[in-house]
């Protein structure tokens, strides 16, 4: 075991620290925070051989380079289609690699997506705030935002050996842009118009993007009636709609109240796919009851565990090994 | 009070709504079924988020599911042992002189009163917690009294400091970061909403009574000092 020290030579902007968050805080104001694509952020730890509640660094598409000052680690880069570079090797993501002093680690957006997970094997030392090193990015608490000029340091780091190489991708076998969710709980604001553009409306994605949400383009969602709405609690995933009929997804650092309508909320495991779209990509929603929307997430989930259980091994494993030959299916179907 | 309505919230949780309209019976309705289910938690039960006139109950949906938590909350609510309040009284200091971007004049200018008189309205207010919302400790309290009741401003002013003391129509907030508001800005408060105590870090427990007291700002000087 050693300890790591990594200088930020390049931060592009919503690189933050973050675990699994902090929940059972809503009723103070506080949103859970923590990854914007939760799954990538359990398989990058679990991958690295962590916990799955571990503190990673979140990487936007704006980019990541850091300097190796002193120490080695293993990590593991997973989520999205990213470029990584370290030293003279150059993979995408997702793998499980290692750095060491004098090495260069560049991570860069690749083919697809919005956020990867760099997870080492070792303790990313970060501030805790309420119990998490979590950033809520409208407060800046925290483990906070990785910027030029600041250093990383991971304590108790080592090399895992048996973890490098390839991390066999969970993939969906649904369209990218295919939205699961569920009207409400305000749909009846809405007349029956707007009911059918969210539900057979093309929307795409635009810059409007950020840790808070992301706002949407297309078809108008006009609220019937003039809205004076009493503020009420806000989950990850809510279709908000302002006054002038754009809809806005809430995400991980939501505030968790507010006086707007919500037309629809997304089922909670499509919010992961949701997020790895990019600003100007198509994106449909499959308004799907409320029962149906949780028989999708547990049989989505049953593959998921099995995946994750393998991936959680490490190579070398036979879960791993029948993963990686296709065996154990990496593929989220449909009930 | 009549049964609520529920509402499905995605696949993960449910809004149980009293009424449509702010008052304090709905609110103490929404609390009285907050303590209930922090008393006796449902297989799968995550958190509960008390708001004005709605409850938001967010559930594990591996374990669980809308119909089950319907009915769990309805026996919760034929439960009269759920009736009893607990509540403290908390303390909000607040200085109304040398505010940054005070409204105070603006206040009194609109409301045809003297800004001693605002002042001592927004004092005589009774008021409690009624939900938190927006941002981390932000305290949603009513009722600021009629007299000094006027709708937010037409747009916002950006960068109002943490510990600013808002007012619009019957709602009462202390800010806790800074950001933008269109609220009007009467006071600042030296007292620590996000009290920085990880064992206890929020000042206030959803429907506690709150009194604010005024304050000199020589006080409030010793106090923000006294505090860093």
């Amino acid at each position: 075991m050693t300890d790591v020290s990594l200088s930020v030579t390049h931060a592009g902007p919503l690189v933050t620290i973050q675990d699994s968050g902090r929940r059972g805080l809503a009723r103070f104001g506080v949103p859970r925070s923590g990854p914007m694509d939760r799954n990538a952020f359990d398989i990058a730890n679990l991958a690295i051989g962590n916990s799955s509640k571990a503190t990673v660094i979140e990487v936007s598409a704006g980019g990541l380079t850091l300097d190796c000052k002193s120490g080695e680690a293993s990590f593991a880069v997973y989520g999205g289609g990213f470029n990584v570079s370290v030293g003279s090797q150059k993979f995408s993501s997702c793998r499980v690699s290692r750095i060491e002093a004098g090495q260069k680690l560049v991570i860069q957006p690749g083919p697809s997506g919005n956020w990867t997970y760099l997870a080492f094997a070792g303790n990313i030392v970060a501030k805790q705030w309420l119990g998490s090193a979590a950033t809520h990015s409208m407060s800046g608490f925290g483990g906070g935002s990785v910027h030029s000029g600041s250093t990383i340091e991971v304590r108790g780091a080592d090399i895992r050996d048996s973890r490098e190489g390839e991390i066999p991708l969970l993939v969906s076998e649904r369209p990218p842009g295919e939205i699961d969710a569920v009207l409400g709980p305000q749909d009846r604001f809405f007349a029956e118009e707007s009911i059918d553009n969210l539900k057979t409306g093309s929307f795409n994605l635009t810059n409007a993007f950020d840790r808070m949400g992301v706002r949407l383009s297309g078809p108008a969602l006009i609220p019937s009636a003039k809205l004076d709405m009493p503020s009420e609690p806000i989950v990850r995933g809510s279709i908000q709609v302002a006054g002038d009929g754009v809809a806005t997804v809430l995400l991980s650092d939501h505030q968790t109240a507010g006086g707007y309508p919500k037309i629809a909320t997304v089922v909670s495991d499509d919010i992961d796919r949701l997020v790895q779209l990019r600003p100007q990509d198509k994106l449909a929603f499959n308004v799907i009851t409320a029962e149906d929307a949780l028989k999708r997430i547990r049989a989505r989930h049953n593959v998921r565990v099995k995946y994750i259980e393998a991936v959680a091994k490490g190579h070398g494993s036979l879960p791993f090994r029948l993963l990686n030959e296709n065996l154990i299916s990496g593929v989220v179907g449909e009930p | 009070m009549a049964q609520p309505s529920f509402r499905a919230v995605g696949d993960h949780a449910l809004l149980v709504e009293f009424g449509d309209k702010v008052s304090k019976e709905t609110n103490q309705a929404v609390h009285r079924l907050d303590r209930g289910l922090a008393a006796h938690p449902f297989n799968g039960f995550i958190e509960s988020v008390p708001a004005f006139v709605n409850i938001l109950i967010d559930f594990d949906p591996l374990q669980t599911d809308h119909k089950s938590v319907e009915a769990s909350v309805i026996e919760l609510l034929t439960d009269s042992s759920n009736n009893e309040t607990a509540t403290t009284v908390r303390e909000v200091l607040v200085c109304y002189e040398s505010v940054e971007n005070s409204d105070l004049e603006e206040v009194a200018r609109l409301t045809g009163l003297s800004t001693e008189a605002v002042i001592n309205a927004h004092l005589a207010g009774d008021y409690s917690v009624y939900m938190y919302g927006f941002a981390p400790g932000y305290a949603y309290m009513a009722s600021v009294p009629e007299e000094i009741r006027l709708p937010r401003k037409k747009s916002a002013i950006r960068g109002i400091a943490a510990g600013s003391v808002l007012i619009a129509g019957p709602q009462c907030l202390v800010t806790t970061i800074t950001m933008p508001t269109g609220w009007w800005i009467i006071g600042k408060s030296p007292t620590l909403i996000l009290t920085g105590d990880d064992d206890d870090p929020f000042l206030f427990d959803v429907g506690d009574p709150v009194n604010f007291r005024r304050i000199g700002l020589d006080d409030y000087h010793t106090i923000k000092t006294g505090a860093q």
